[in-house]
């Protein structure tokens, strides 16, 4: 059976048609085609799947989209582009903070997240704000540098929706 | 559900339900409403000041994007056997509120994912009474962040209660450390105290055997922790 929705994505509102069952990254993946939002491991461990829920950084592999219907939803996609990075993202690519690329939409939506909320930050919390992100190449220490790098260039806007 | 534990044929959100929200400290009880999120517990200064073994716990569930979704009402009701919110359930001997009745921690939690909760019977709060003291440690698992073994230990004017989960089927009291703390409440009292590990939870992680080792470095370290040492 299918539900009706509306959740604004990327500040594009979206009316839906979907199955009851259906979660909303596989609604951000299938049903809107950003596919930069991935899937790890698909229980809420890996955080590959992180997005911004009405400002809030959640996995997106377990929340049911009819859950969620009004709601405001920020993606990878939608914190800036290829000529204009997002602060997180260009800090991402001059510390070499990625080596597969894998785990690094939902990396990098988590660390706007953190340090949206925790400032002012150090390494240690960094880490520790950072543990529901799992990265199977860097050893996490770049991405630390990164995060840190990032935080004193982000505007309260860049912090995302 | 994701786990195909359950195939209910509806789904109802409690997300919107009046009632289920706030949290409120003072006169020897926290009171938080079941739909109130983890890091809010976490955030809470009031938590934090009057029970901040609570705060703590609140703020060790998952990760950050696991504390932004999940509430209390849902891990109390869910009884996931390595769930950390039972610990306290148990070991500050918390009141249950529903729609309809109230229910005492010690007959709250029954088995593996669960409770004495009747059909259609919703939490609506949690009543945590404040203690002296209290503590909570936990091994943690290194990708969810999950219970492999949680302890809480809670003085109450030399009255203790130890609240154990991720060890068994759901949680429960740890009544041998109970005893042995309320006459000698410093960490090596635990160390004399037999932890059959009978009934544990055995799987890929970590067997019975072994968890019945972390039940008592778990408990040396919540007193530990709890004595400010």
């Amino acid at each position: 059976m299918a539900v009706e929705i509306t959740l604004t994505v990327n500040g594009v509102a979206h009316a839906l048609a979907i199955p009851e069952n259906t979660l909303l990254v596989d609604v951000l993946r299938e049903h809107l085609g950003l596919k930069g939002t991935h899937v790890g491991c698909d229980t809420s461990q890996c955080g590959a799947c992180t997005v911004h829920l009405d400002g809030r950084a959640v996995k997106a592999c377990s929340v049911l989209a009819c859950q969620i219907d009004g709601c405001e939803v920020t993606t990878i996609e939608g914190i800036g582009s290829v000529d204009a990075l997002h602060p997180m993202q260009a800090a991402f690519r001059d510390h070499h903070a990625l080596q597969c690329g894998f785990c690094t939409p939902g990396m990098i939506m988590s660390a706007i997240d953190l340090v949206r909320r925790s400032a002012p930050l150090d390494r240690a919390g960094v880490r520790q704000g950072l543990a529901g992100n799992l990265c199977r190449c860097t050893g996490y220490h770049n991405i630390v540098d990164a995060v840190l790098a990032a935080a004193p260039h982000m505007t309260e806007r860049q912090g995302g929706g | 559900m994701k786990q195909r534990l359950a195939a209910p044929s509806d789904v109802i959100d409690l997300a919107g339900v009046a009632g289920m929200g706030g949290i409120e400290a003072g006169q020897g009880v926290v009171s938080i409403g079941a739909g109130v999120r983890h890091a809010e517990v976490a955030g809470s200064p009031a938590v934090r000041g009057v029970l901040p073994a609570l705060s703590a716990l609140a703020g060790g569930i998952g990760d950050r994007q696991v504390r932004h979704l999940g509430t209390l009402g849902g891990s109390v009701a869910n009884s996931d056997p390595a769930a950390d919110y039972p610990a306290a359930v148990v070991g500050l001997g918390a009141t249950i509120e529903t729609h309809c009745r109230r229910i005492a921690a010690d007959e709250y939690f029954v088995d593996l994912f669960e409770t004495a909760l009747k059909p259609g019977e919703i939490v609506t709060r949690v009543h945590f009474p404040v203690p002296d003291r209290a503590a909570y440690r936990k091994f943690a698992h290194p990708a969810s962040g999950y219970a492999v073994v949680g302890v809480l230990v809670a003085d109450f004017g030399g009255n203790i209660r130890v609240g154990i989960t991720g060890a068994g089927p759901c949680a429960f009291r740890g009544t041998a450390f109970e005893q042995a703390l309320a006459d000698d409440l410093r960490p090596e009292a635990v160390d004399g105290v037999p932890v059959p590990d009978a009934g544990f939870n055995s799987d890929l992680f970590a067997s019975a055997e072994y968890r019945a080792h972390l039940v008592r470095v778990m408990a040396r370290r919540a007193v530990a922790d709890l004595l400010g040492r």
